[in-house]
C-alpha cells in the first residue's frame, strides 16, 4: 500500500485517500473556440508516463482536503507535494 | 525429445521457435511477443501470406500481461460492435487448438456474471437480450439456476450482496495462457517470423508522416509497417512516434491459490463485489481483483486491493476459507475511456495501434490477432475492428462497455 504524503496531515494509508489522476488538466478558456479534435484531447486525453507524473490526491477520509503530488510511475515514490493552484515543483 | 540447440539437457523440452538476432530490415515489425503480438504475426503469415515479419520484445516471449491475466474467455458484451469483435474471436478459440496443432487447454465450462442489486438484474436480462439479437448464446438465470450450474457459490439471502441472479454464456471459459503463447508463436516462426527477444524499442523513426523503422537495444531495424502491441506500454511507444492515445496505465492485481481438488465448475463474475474466479486444470484457484486507482508501470499494486478482493470471494464461496494464497501478482493494463479495445490505423501512415483492451485482452487474443493482420495487410481497418477506430474519440461514436467490462472485463 502506498504512504500518502498529505501536506496537511503528514503520511498516511492510501485506503484513506482518493486518486484525481492528471493535475494542471485546465478547462478550456473558450470551449466554442476548440475544433471537435482539440475538445476530443481535452475531454479523453491524458498523459500517460513512465516516470514522474503530476496528479491530484484527496485526503477523502481524513482532512478532506484536494493536493497535487509529483509521483514517479515506477517506483511509486512521491517526489513532491504542494497545493492546488502552485505550479509544478522543479524535482532534482 | 531432442536437445535443445545449446546443448540443455534432455529432460528439456524441445524449443518451440528459433531465437533469432534481428535482421536490419523487415516488411512488418510487430511491438510486443503477448498473444496479441503472436497471433498478428501468425495471422499476417498464415492468412495474408506476409512472413518477412519481427516480433520485438522488450522482455521475454509472453513474460507481459499474457503470464499474468485470468484466462477467462466469453463474448457477451453488450453492443453489436462488441458483439462482432468478441464473438468472432469466441468462434476463433473453438477451432485454434486445431488450426495450431497444439493443445491449448480451451475449456468451455460456461461463464456466470453475477447481478447482485436490482439495476445489476435490469441490466444483466438486457445484455442477455442484446446477446440473443447477436446470436450470442447467453441465459438469464435465477439464483437457484445459479447454483445448479454451480453448487459452491453461496445464494442465501442473508449475505452483505445477496445473489439476485446471473447471466449465463454456456460457451466462455478458460484456456492455458501459456499453451496459447506457445502454440502461436511456433506456428509463426514455422512460417518464418522472428521473434526477436530482448530487444527493447527505444525510438520510432518517422518520415513525412511516414513510419520508416525502429531504434532498438538490438540496433536499428527498417521496417515497412509497424504495429504496436504493447498494452499497458502503449502510450510510451507512441509517444516515441509523436501521438498521444486515449489510454491510461493501472495495475491489475491477481492471485492463485495453492491446488486443490476440482471444487469450481465454471467461472463466476462478479462485478458488484469485485471479483472472478475460476479453477486452473492443475487446481489453483484463480481470482482477481479490480485495477488500482494509480497509474503505475511498476507490475506491483497495493495490498489492500487484494484483501478486498479476497473478502468479497470469501462473501460469495464460504467454501474457500481455509484455503491459503500461494502467490499475488499485477499486470500493467491499458485503460481506455469506453472501456472498449483501440484497434486499427494511426494519424503516422503504416504505424498502427492495438490497445485499450484494458482488463480482458486475453479473451481477444485471436480474434484481434486475426483483424489486427488483415488491417496491417489491407492498411485498412477489417470491418469487425472498423469501430473501434482512434477517431471515434473525435467523433463521439464511442463503444461504452463499461458495463460488461467492469472490473471483471
Amino acid at each position: 500500500m502506498l504512504s500518502v504524503p498529505c501536506p496537511w496531515c503528514g503520511p498516511r494509508d492510501e485506503t484513506e485517500f482518493s486518486y484525481g489522476g492528471q493535475a494542471h488538466v485546465a478547462h478550456p478558456a473558450e470551449p466554442d473556440a476548440l475544433s471537435d479534435h482539440e475538445w476530443s484531447d481535452y475531454l479523453f486525453v491524458r498523459d500517460n508516463p513512465r516516470g514522474p507524473f503530476a496528479e491530484r490526491w484527496c485526503h477523502s477520509a481524513g482532512c478532506r482536503r484536494w493536493f497535487n503530488a509529483v509521483r514517479d510511475t515506477v517506483t511509486h515514490s512521491f517526489l513532491a507535494v504542494y497545493r492546488i493552484g502552485d505550479p509544478v515543483p522543479e524535482i532534482s | 525429445m531432442t536437445a535443445a540447440p545449446d546443448g540443455a539437457p534432455q529432460e528439456h523440452p524441445s524449443w518451440l521457435w528459433r531465437n533469432p538476432d534481428p535482421k536490419p530490415s523487415y516488411d512488418v515489425v510487430i511491438i510486443g511477443a503477448g498473444g496479441h503480438g503472436l497471433a498478428t504475426a501468425y495471422y499476417l503469415a498464415a492468412e495474408h501470406g506476409i512472413t518477412n515479419v519481427a516480433v520485438v520484445e522488450r522482455g521475454w516471449l509472453a513474460g507481459g500481461n499474457m503470464a499474468r491475466n485470468t484466462t477467462i474467455i466469453r463474448s457477451n458484451y453488450l453492443w453489436d460492435a462488441s458483439a462482432g469483435i468478441y464473438e468472432h474471436s469466441l468462434k476463433r478459440w473453438e477451432g485454434l487448438a486445431e488450426a495450431l496443432d497444439y493443445d491449448i487447454l480451451f475449456s468451455q465450462r460456461g461463464v456466470l456474471n453475477l447481478a447482485h442489486t436490482l439495476q445489476d438484474v435490469r441490466e444483466g436480462i438486457r445484455r442477455v437480450n442484446a446477446n440473443r439479437l447477436n446470436g450470442i448464446d447467453a441465459e438469464w438465470l435465477d439464483p437457484q439456476q445459479v447454483a445448479d450450474v454451480c453448487p459452491i457459490v453461496d445464494i442465501s439471502p442473508d449475505t452483505r450482496y445477496p445473489v439476485l441472479g446471473a447471466t449465463y454464456q454456456p460457451r466462455g471459459g478458460i484456456a492455458k495462457h501459456d499453451h496459447v503463447a506457445w502454440a502461436f508463436a511456433r506456428a509463426a516462426d514455422a512460417m518464418g517470423v522472428d521473434l526477436v527477444q530482448n530487444c527493447e524499442v527505444t525510438g520510432i523513426d518517422v518520415d513525412r508522416g511516414r513510419v520508416a523503422g525502429l531504434r532498438t537495444s538490438r540496433g536499428p531495424i527498417t521496417a515497412g509497417k509497424v504495429a504496436l502491441c504493447a498494452a499497458g506500454h502503449s502510450s510510451v511507444l507512441a509517444g516515441m512516434a509523436g501521438l498521444r492515445l486515449p489510454i491510461q496505465s493501472h495495475p491489475l492485481q491477481a492471485l492463485v491459490s495453492e491446488l486443490l481438488e476440482p471444487v469450481h465448475p465454471c467461472v463466476v463474475m462478479s462485478n458488484a463485489v469485485h471479483v472472478y474466479v475460476s479453477q486452473a486444470h492443475k487446481g489453483e484457484l484463480v481470482m482477481g481483483a479490480g485495477v488500482d486507482a494509480y497509474i503505475s508501470y511498476a507490475q506491483r499494486g497495493s495490498v489492500h486491493t487484494i484483501e478486498r478482493q479476497m473478502s468479497a470471494a470469501l462473501e460469495l464461496f464460504p467454501i474457500f476459507a481455509r484455503a491459503h494464497v500461494l502467490r499475488t501478482w499485477a499486470g500493467i493494463v491499458d485503460v481506455s475511456p469506453d472501456a472498449s479495445p483501440i484497434l486499427g490505423l494511426t494519424p503516422v501512415e503504416h504505424l498502427y495501434v492495438n490497445c485499450g483492451w484494458g482488463t480482458g485482452g486475453f479473451k481477444a487474443t485471436p480474434g484481434a490477432g486475426s483483424v489486427y493482420a488483415h488491417t496491417i495487410a489491407s492498411d485498412a481497418p477489417h470491418p469487425l475492428n472498423a469501430p473501434f477506430s482512434l477517431e471515434r474519440f473525435t467523433t463521439g461514436a464511442l463503444v461504452d462497455e463499461h458495463g460488461a467490462a467492469a472490473v471483471a472485463h
